[in-house]
């Protein structure tokens, strides 16, 4: 194999993202001996990621703010446990999403329920189906899109929602998701297919075609 | 293939994790059905929007209490040691 190839305009983004693994590789690394920059650089690095994670799964700032806040000190006191079979990031949303789910529990405790069983597939045909018309991203002005993704997404029951959020929003894999939730991966599945159907249903009030705006 | 069985795949569809020959039949009944067709690119619009891989900044008040609550435990652990 020869050296690595220089970024060019037809591989722009090969670098970067290597780098960015083995970056975060090695401040655990530095972090693991106790070196308090290493671990701050990986904070400011996700920290971001980490409030809009929790922020999607209690829809409470106050209470994403407390998870998020419980997720680095705690991840930071078990730092040594990290075996490193996973990335950091994935540990971290691990932690994350506990911290977010015990909060949501408090608040809505009747309503958080992932060791249930999985449903029939009978309720799941879509009862109303309306052409959208052109591209919602088009005829939506930003702040006003950010407006009705919240809304729904708020209305999504937050079983379903906090699969949709690590499978969609955060972009972890199946399995992964399973694992973060101790949950089987066909029910990771089964909730992620309502949760998708639930949300188009949701958006299609406001994308149908034929809306005034 | 008939519309409830696209319905209860359009996940595994969607995140290219149909047997090949699962998803031909599939692409086939999307082709004859309008309705399917259009709950299809729906939902894949939905993932899209949601989808958002941008930086986030974190609100500043909050940046500086989660600073502030990290600087005290490392502290703390460093006084331990």
């Amino acid at each position: 194999m020869g050296p690595p190839k220089p970024l060019s305009a037809s591989n722009p983004h090969r670098l970067p993202s290597r780098v960015a693994r083995d970056d975060e590789h090695l401040l655990v690394a530095a972090a693991k001996r106790g070196d308090a920059d290493a671990f701050e650089e990986l904070v400011t690095r996700y920290e971001g990621k980490i409030f809009r994670l929790t922020m999607n799964i209690t829809r409470n700032r106050e209470d994403a703010e407390d998870a998020m806040q419980e997720a680095f000190l705690k991840s930071y006191a078990h730092l040594k446990d990290f075996q490193e079979d996973s990335r950091f990031y994935t540990w971290l949303v691990r932690i994350a999403v506990n911290e977010a789910l015990m909060r949501l529990r408090k608040r809505r405790p009747n309503q958080v329920s992932l060791d249930e069983p999985i449903e029939g597939a009978e309720d799941l045909m879509p009862r109303e189906i309306e052409d959208w018309g052109p591209s919602p991203e088009q005829r939506f002005a930003q702040t006003e899109m950010h407006e009705i993704l919240s809304e729904v997404i708020d209305k999504l029951e937050p079983d379903f929602r906090v699969v949709f959020v690590l499978r969609d929003m955060e972009e972890l894999s199946t399995e992964e998701t399973a694992k973060v939730l101790g949950i089987s991966v066909p029910a990771v599945k089964s909730r992620l297919l309502r949760a998708r159907l639930k949300l188009r249903q949701k958006l299609s009030r406001y994308f149908r075609q034929g809306r005034t705006n | 293939m008939n519309c409830k069985s696209v319905i209860r795949e359009i996940s595994n569809y969607l995140d290219g994790e149909l047997e090949p020959s699962v998803k031909q039949e599939l692409e086939q009944h999307l082709e004859d059905c309008d309705d399917c067709k259009v709950v299809v690119d729906q939902v894949r619009l939905t993932v899209d929007v949601f989808c958002d891989s941008k930086p986030v900044e974190l609100p500043s008040d909050i940046k500086s209490r989660l600073h502030e609550a990290l600087r005290r435990k490392m502290k703390e652990k460093g006084n331990q040691a």
